[in-house]
């Protein structure tokens, strides 16, 4: 096995080798898109079940994609229609569909955790696409691929992630994968998004958003989504973007060359300003495509696939800088 | 005579046994002479009667009945995680011969007809002595106080909204002032509800990792220094259930020091575990209070040896196995303790050398007692013959399965304690032998 665990449930759990298996196979599946025929025979006969128990658009488009490309057989499976709502555990659940043999389930749940237990349950693969605040391991490789293509080697690179860090899974998956190689982290935030104990992963933490970007090669921006908390976590929106939005004038401190990235979907006029979302600065649509060839990779390795296979396109890139 | 367990005669004597009294363990064999429930006589050395039937101890300690001041038998409403006889069983199995009983059952604990329910289904089943608290608050809503009065007089030994804090101030005094006319205590539940919020473990290094939601530690301390403070006012007599912190040690120690009336326990995992182990997110290791730091787990330690806090409770909470097959955030707080209580105290106390095994079983019968002012918990002459024997030696391995309890869910499932409970006997009659 190129990736030792069955499942993908954080990268947490992932070696820096493996990180960088998954974003060099990542690469040479992104250099299928710009041909005309965009899609692979590489999991043709395998059926890959998208499970969404909590409702999400783009991760899912992205998954379907993902998979369709690789000729995946696919079963979507959302929470809205499912039994889930009629009282079914998420084991009885995820042990029925297991039944009808299928290879692999790409888990988004609103517990933390959930993915975790039904790799340890099922037989098939389990790939996490968001569990809770803990981990979004998909979107972290997709930002780190983003961070390569445009920085090579990320070794001593100055990433500031700005938001809601205590409720975001995309901090904490970006905390981990970032951190294995060897960039530097910064996330910043009003101290009420922002638990004390996150220092102890390895970050910076800075409230002063000017501060915060000075240094910075990349500003990773959060959605902020005040509507799910309690009042009192926030002042409100206008209060958030006057404080810590991403507005061009913020990118007057920074150096020339930092770029700009956002998960999706954003909140226009909040996190992040729309001259910055629609500027020269942003790679956020680059984000997209890659999230495409991040879950290819991570789907054809988590099924055996031998990432020597994949041709030149994708070994050539990125090597040697790491 | 032959000794037969299987007709245990009104007067007998248990020869050979290590005698656990008032704190301390004897080193010298000794004996104990029990008639007709009762202990007639007891002492270092061999029985001076011959004609009776003997059960040889061994060389087992034998240790007044433990006293388990926390514990949820969910019967009424919630019979599906334990009832009075299974939790009575699980109770034996511990070496407990007396429990009280949290109201939080469902409807709640909040009349008369309810207690004398509760103590029929116990008399009914004859495996331990029952002493049911009653809920502060009528449906425990947090609103009006329930009929204290007639409450005690039905068999109440106190009061308690336990499960949840009582949020307002006024009515948690009134309660502390009438139940100090009845000479009962009033038990804190103590968490600040809007600090907690939606937390679901300690807030800390591991809510942060996991991206779990934090309890933090300040509502347990502001609410109980709020009831410390109202105990100080009102004169009245403050129980705190489940210490967990730091902060609560050192708020309970000075008031003490002060002469306010405020008695405490401790549960066996508080001292035991600490919040890393919800790191593979098993909801077998979330409960209310949550598990903390090892700051935390040395302070209550700490607190119980110095006595500031009084004793060990179980805080035993059965849930189905189902409901503790959810996602962490979404499962039910609580886990079963009864059975494992005692060897889980003894491994992490007793055999680290913080305290003698006699200091531990004083905590966990005659001061467990006196919080509620129970007529139990006393190995001595006249007294009633509840008693166990324990084999502070034998190590095993704790399987949920083979637990009594209805519920298995035990977060020291796979672990190795060190110490046994062997027999225990309630009123001289046998209410528990191993492997049986």
């Amino acid at each position: 096995m190129i990736l030792r665990s069955k499942d993908l449930i954080g990268l947490e759990d992932l070696s820096r080798e493996e990180i960088l298996t998954i974003l060099e196979a990542a690469e040479a599946f992104r250099s299928i898109f710009d041909r005309p025929i965009r899609k692979v025979p590489i999991m043709r006969g395998r059926t890959v079940v998208n499970f969404f128990v909590e409702p999400s658009t783009r991760t899912r488009i992205s998954f379907e994609l993902a998979e369709k490309r690789l000729s995946a057989d696919i079963v979507n499976f959302d929470a809205s229609t499912s039994s889930l709502k009629k009282g079914e555990t998420l084991r009885d659940t995820a042990e029925n569909i297991q039944a009808m043999k299928i290879d692999m389930i790409v888990v988004r749940h609103s517990s933390p955790g959930a993915a975790a237990y039904l790799g340890r349950v099922l037989k098939a693969s389990v790939i996490n696409a968001g569990d809770g605040a803990h981990e979004h391991p998909t979107q972290g490789l997709l930002d780190m691929m983003t961070m390569r293509q445009r920085l090579g080697n990320l070794e001593g690179r100055k990433v500031t992630i700005i938001g809601d860090i205590a409720q975001s899974r995309v901090a904490r998956s970006n905390i981990y994968g970032l951190t294995k190689l060897g960039a530097e982290v910064t996330v910043c935030g009003p101290p009420t998004m922002v638990p004390d104990a996150i220092a102890r992963l390895g970050v910076k933490v800075e409230h002063d958003l000017r501060r915060a970007v000075a240094d910075a090669d990349v500003l990773n921006v959060l959605r902020i989504q005040l509507e799910r908390h309690s009042q009192m976590v926030f002042p409100g929106n206008r209060e958030y973007h006057l404080m810590f939005g991403v507005t061009e004038e913020v990118l007057r401190h920074t150096k020339p060359a930092c770029f700009v990235m956002h998960p999706g979907p954003m909140n226009r006029d909040v996190e992040i300003s729309s001259e910055v979302a629609d500027g020269p600065r942003q790679v956020i649509l680059e984000q997209v495509t890659n999230g495409v060839a991040v879950r290819m990779a991570v789907i054809y390795l988590l099924s055996g696939g031998d990432p020597r296979r994949l041709g030149g396109g994708a070994r050539s890139a990125g090597r040697g800088e790491d | 005579m032959e000794w037969n367990w299987k007709r245990i005669p009104a007067e007998y004597l248990v020869a050979n046994v290590r005698l656990c009294r008032d704190g301390t363990l004897s080193e010298r064999p000794g004996f104990l002479h029990v008639q007709k429930g009762r202990v007639e006589a007891l002492g270092l050395g061999a029985p001076s009667r011959e004609d009776l039937p003997v059960l040889d101890g061994g060389g087992l300690v034998c240790a007044p009945g433990l006293v388990d001041v926390h514990v949820h038998f969910r019967e009424p409403g919630q019979e599906e995680k334990e009832t009075i006889a299974t939790g009575s069983r699980a109770a034996a199995a511990g070496g407990f011969t007396a429990v009280v009983t949290m109201p939080n059952t469902r409807p709640p604990v909040d009349d008369a007809p309810m207690v004398r329910y509760i103590l029929d289904r116990a008399e009914e089943t004859g495996l331990c002595r029952v002493f049911p608290t009653a809920a502060i608050s009528k449906g425990q809503e947090g609103e009006s106080l329930t009929e204290f009065g007639d409450l005690v007089k039905a068999g109440a030994v106190g009061f308690t909204d336990d499960g949840q804090p009582v949020m307002h101030g006024k009515l948690m005094q009134y309660a502390l002032q009438y139940a100090r006319m009845l000479g009962v205590p009033v038990t804190s539940h103590a968490e600040d509800a809007t600090l907690a919020g939606k937390g679901v473990m300690h807030a800390g290094y591991w809510s942060t990792k996991l991206g779990l939601a934090g309890l933090p530690r300040l509502a347990e301390d502001v609410m109980v220094f709020r009831d410390v403070e109202l105990a100080r006012t009102t004169g009245g007599h403050l129980h705190v259930a489940h210490v967990s912190t730091r902060g609560t040690v050192e708020i309970i120690r000075r008031a003490r020091e002060q002469g306010v009336h405020v008695t405490a326990e401790v549960t066996p995992h508080h001292l035991s575990l600490d919040h890393s182990c919800c790191r593979d997110f098993s909801p077998l290791f979330k409960m209310n209070p949550p598990l903390r730091e090892q700051e935390d787990i040395e302070a209550v330690t700490q607190g119980l040896v110095d006595g500031v806090l009084d004793c060990i409770a179980s805080d035993h909470a059965p849930h189905t196995a189902m409901e503790k097959e959810l996602m962490f955030d979404q499962a039910p707080f609580g886990v079963v303790g009864l059975e494992t209580a005692l060897a889980v105290c003894h491994t992490h106390l007793v055999r680290t050398g913080k305290l003698g095994l006699g200091q531990l079983v004083e905590r966990m019968s005659a001061r467990a007692a006196a919080t509620y002012g129970l007529p139990c918990g006393r190995l001595e002459e006249g007294g009633e013959a509840d008693f166990l024997l324990f084999d502070p030696e034998e190590e095993w391995t704790v399987q949920p399965e083979a637990l009594r309890s209805k519920s298995k869910n035990t977060p020291y499932g796979g672990q190795k304690l060190i110490g046994r409970v062997k027999a225990t006997f309630l009123r001289g009659r046998s209410t528990y032998r191993d492997g049986d």
